[in-house]
């Protein structure tokens, strides 16, 4: 079910080809990736100032001028034609070179740096690297790392392909400030602000790399012992940012999520989320629906929860001191603090919002706290080693399996032939703890609006989470869903004005109708009331 | 166990099975009923709403299914793909083309519409064809899959089909000239503010709107394929590759012909949805009331109501006889961009009641505008059209049912508000509008 007829057959309707302009466009965007691929196969460019530009600059113009064809002489309105027909956009030919590229591209990034150019041990950078060299030393004064190469391409990536969102829903003015918001977030905190933080730093003074709206468990390592250490001996500023971190878990994250569901993050903030919005629109479509790709989901991103709380509990708790005079948080008062805070969460679940849960969720939780507490038991009984393993040996397999091949190989390289939020579904523990609060207390919910749906399914169609709304809105029933990002898609694409994205009171989110408005109203009451 | 032969597995036919099987053979241990789903058209159920999105590409035809496959097993509804030749009351069986039969204790005629056919001379050439049926969509993707294939398209027939099949071939830039036999598209419902800020939408979209423009006859090559047709009024001739019969639809019934069911436009039924033969019902599309409610049609060819008396037959076939008695009207639309909904009665200048007054808004930007119908003698809000901004239901509903005043509703129109976040409003503007007028009259 919902899966796009790949179109690399001849017949496809060629009314959806692309015209003479688009394809010089597409040549000149074309330009600009066969600049950086020949630096990657380290071609040493002169002139790295130019050459980087013109290769940055024709991506961008190539794509805005497609963007401007495609959109700008129709009508303003939704405008999904040919999704289906087109190659790259249905798993067709075009979307397995391309997602094959981007992943190759993932592999080399987290894995073999070397080959992209980079210089180690003090060594200069040579390929594609090096061609960043120049923006790199304008931005904060050092020579370009593989992940300023990556940070570069990312941030022109949402603010191109942003523009393209803005024009293609210009009618729709949700849409239009959640673009510009994920682009300034992009840009500022994740590209500018970080770079211009790594300029303030010198011999005597030390701030790790920083993007702000980062928050843990997305960026797993912001407790490592390094970083840590860096806030607390960078002084003032340092422990203000450390101070921050924690507090966007336990304060910040919780009051927003509970005023505007976790979308105010995952569709208007989050770096992976913009990426998504914009490079991956056209990819939205190809998330799964089946009922099986729900299940799966829910234990998957679960787990990970699981196991990057218990990766941060023993990388934490192994830089930390057992001696209390030194210092007030040692580790037992770590553990029990952990342990404390996780009783509390579980108790509150199962006491306040059981009936919200169903019952699969419900042993999954406790099957989970069950685990967690008899890890930290085995710990006060055993001593050495927290959970069996050593923390560095669980935070190099999370770093590996989840940061690495999850969120970027698998999560961004497969955008054409999986969907483009499949990291966010299936991987994402921010997103799962965001979906969490938004499930069991949040004024967010999707209304539906009376009996005017058609079961279209335009809607379920393109969810990019792959929820299937349909089955929602045709039962006139809320969409309370932890998955939920709040893009507003599915409201744009409604043909009958069906769904809205509602902050409003706890009371009655959760509700069902077998009959819709507009039959007999003792008919209504006669089936509902049940 | 009692069998429920249900002809159709479209909206009307599927939301009675589902009820039926909500109602009977659920765990709780009452006898279970065997249902059977007929189609010809296609093995499972879709929505026909959503069949111009596959031909415009936002949507594959499994993207138009509600139900994955495995529902149905799981539900107990069994799906039975035939095409019925013939009903044979007295010893309830049913006749399939195929050769086989079937046999059943309750029997449910929910087979739809079929596209209006006014005798023109080629009408049923290759290359004519409605947009109602799954059938409609493969022959018009054969015949129509690109501008080169299709050099020109000729609708005939304004209303909500005709203006899809528009927007369908727009989509591959494929010309449409559109004949429409009214003065200004949809007039016959539509009052007449909208309906010329239709005509200008249509027109915005590069289509070919033809008003008042009847079709004479449909030419044909040496091969019986259609090559042209001819204008009534101006006797012009236009080339064309396909054409679009969008002049509304009729009962699909004509399997019934020779069986004892009573049928005239469609089956003829009473408010209970019966036949005049015991345990034969009808709903939907092909359901013809003797004694419609309210200002409803005896014919109501809308999703929403096929969905609505699938509801409530379910009721009546478990042993809850129930009559079919809709609440308020409300239906919805889209017109190229421009979305429409209506609750409650608004009509067009055609067979509009003396008492029904209206107060119209357009706005500047001419893709929005709201219609008010109200009693001029009481005030009473009777009813209300919108194109380009979304209204609640729930609240329209209320209204209706409290009967408010016209003054109210433009009042309070801030509450049923439905358009998304960051829109701009429009209630002000309408209001003082409404004020400006109220002190002209």
């Amino acid at each position: 079910m919902n899966t796009p007829k790949p179109s690399m057959s001849l017949t496809k309707p060629e009314a959806f080809d692309l015209t003479t302009k688009q394809r010089i466009y597409v040549a000149i965007g074309m330009i600009g990736l066969i600049i950086l691929a020949l630096a990657t196969f380290n071609v040493t460019f002169p002139y790295r100032t130019i050459v980087l530009s013109i290769a940055l600059l024709s991506i961008s113009i190539g794509v805005v001028l497609f963007a401007n064809d495609m959109y700008i002489k129709k009508l303003p309105g939704i405008k999904n034609d040919g999704v289906m027909f087109k190659s790259i956009s249905s798993r067709g030919l075009w979307a397995w070179v391309s997602g094959l590229a981007f992943t190759g591209f993932y592999i080399l990034l987290y894995f073999k740096a070397t080959w992209l150019g980079l210089g180690t041990d003090g060594a200069e950078n040579t390929g594609l690297v090096a061609l960043f060299d120049p923006l790199s030393r304008l931005l904060n004064g050092g020579q370009a790392s593989q992940w300023f190469v990556y940070g570069t391409l990312y941030t022109i990536a949402i603010l191109v392909f942003g523009y393209k969102f803005l024009l293609k829903y210009r009618h729709n003015k949700y849409e239009r400030l959640r673009t510009f918001s994920v682009m300034f977030f992009q840009l500022a905190f994740a590209f500018l602000i970080p770079e211009f933080m790594a300029r303030l730093n010198s011999d005597s003074f030390s701030l790790p790399y920083y993007d702000l709206k980062n928050i843990w468990p997305l960026n797993y390592y912001n407790f490592e012992q390094y970083r840590v250490n860096s806030f607390i001996e960078a002084g003032d500023i340092g422990l203000a940012l450390l101070i921050f971190g924690i507090l966007s878990i336990f304060v910040i994250t919780p009051i927003l999520t509970f005023k505007y569901g976790k979308r105010w993050y995952c569709s208007w903030v989050c770096g992976c989320g913009g990426l998504a919005e914009t490079a991956g629109d056209s990819f939205r479509h190809l998330s799964d629906k089946r009922q099986f790709a729900w299940k799966i989901e829910r234990w998957v991103v679960h787990s990970v929860v699981v196991f990057v709380v218990l990766m941060t509990t023993a990388v934490v708790y192994s830089y930390l001191g057992d001696d209390s005079s030194k210092y007030w948080l040692t580790k037992n008062t770590f553990l029990i603090g952990v342990a404390a805070l996780l009783t509390v969460v579980f108790a509150w679940v199962m006491i306040f919002k059981r009936e919200q849960l169903a019952k699969d969720a419900q042993y999954g939780a406790i099957g989970y706290f069950v685990i967690i507490l008899v890890l930290l038991a085995i710990h006060f009984f055993n001593g050495s080693n927290l959970f069996l393993f050593k923390a560095e040996t669980l935070r190099q397999s999370y770093g590996f399996l989840i940061g690495a091949i999850f969120s970027g190989v698998i999560g961004t390289g497969f955008y054409p032939i999986f969907g483009n939020r499949v990291w966010c579904r299936f991987g994402c523990p921010m997103a799962a703890i965001l979906g969490f609060q938004q499930r069991l207390f949040s004024r967010f919910r999707i209304t539906t609006n009376g009996g005017q749906c058609i079961s279209c399914g335009n809607c379920s169609t393109y969810c990019e989470m792959g929820i299937d709304v349909r089955a929602y809105a045709q039962k006139g029933e809320n969409i309370v869903r932890s998955s939920c990002v709040g893009c507003g898609i599915c409201s744009a694409v409604c043909p009958r004005g069906v769904l809205k994205l509602e902050n409003d009171s706890l009371k009655g989110r959760i509700n069902a109708n077998e009959i819709l408005l507009g039959n007999d109203v003792d008919l209504m009451d006669l089936v509902n009331e049940k | 166990m009692e069998h429920i032969v249900i002809i159709g597995n479209g909206i009307s036919g599927v939301t009675l099975a589902r009820h039926i099987r909500k109602l009977s053979g659920q765990p709780k241990g009452q006898a279970g009923k065997k249902i059977t789903l007929v189609s010809a058209e296609t093995d499972y159920f879709f929505s026909r709403t959503a069949l111009m999105y596959i031909y415009m590409g936002h949507m594959t035809f499994e993207h138009t299914q509600p139900y994955e496959n495995w529902f149905w097993e799981k539900n107990r509804i069994e799906l039975k793909k035939g095409y019925v030749k013939k009903v044979e009351t007295q010893s309830k069986t049913i006749h399939f083309a195929e050769g086989d039969t079937l046999q059943y204790d309750k029997l449910v005629i929910a087979t739809g519409s079929k596209p209006n056919k006014f005798g023109w001379p080629g009408q049923d050439l290759e290359g004519v064809m409605g947009m109602y049926h799954k059938q409609d969509l493969d022959n018009l993707e054969k015949h129509a899959p690109n501008n080169n294939v299709c050099k020109h398209a000729v609708i005939v027939g304004g209303g909500l089909i005709g203006i899809e099949l528009a927007e369908m071939l727009n989509s591959r830039n494929i010309p449409v000239t559109f004949l429409v036999r009214e003065d200004s598209f949809w007039n016959g419902i539509l009052p007449e503010g909208e309906s010329q800020m239709i005509n200008r939408h249509i027109k915005a979209h590069h289509i070919d709107l033809r008003l008042s423009t009847n079709l004479k006859e449909i030419k044909s090559d040496e091969n019986g394929k259609v090559k042209s047709i001819i204008i009534e009024e101006t006797g012009e001739e236009i080339s064309c590759d396909v054409v679009g019969l969008t002049a509304g639809v009729t009962p699909n019934i004509d399997f019934l012909k020779d069986s004892e069911i009573e049928t005239d436009i469609g089956v003829k039924v009473n408010r209970f949805l019966e036949t005049n033969i015991p345990d034969v019902y009808a709903i939907g599309d092909c359901a013809e009331q003797q004694e419609p409610s309210g200002n409803r049609r005896p014919v109501e060819a809308v999703w929403y109501t096929g969905r609505m008396m699938g509801e409530v037959l379910a009721q009546t076939i478990c042993g809850n006889r129930m009559p079919y008695n809709p609440g308020h009207w409300f239906n919805s639309a889209k017109f190229m961009d421009i979305e429409y909904q209506t609750y409650g009665w608004v009509f067009g200048e055609k067979g509009r009641p003396d008492y029904e007054q209206h107060f119209h808004w357009k706005h500047s930007d001419d893709t929005k505008c709201i219609t008010v119908a109200y009693h001029k003698d009481t005030n009473e809000f009777l009813g209300i059209n919108t194109f380009g901004i979304r209204l609640k239901h729930e609240t329209f509903d209320k209204w209706l049912t409290e009967k408010r005043d016209v003054d109210y509703v433009i009042s309070n129109l801030k509450d049923a508000n439905f358009d998304p976040e960051f829109y701009a409003r429009h209630e002000d503007e309408i209001l003082a509008a409404y004020k400006r007028q109220s002190l002209l009259v």
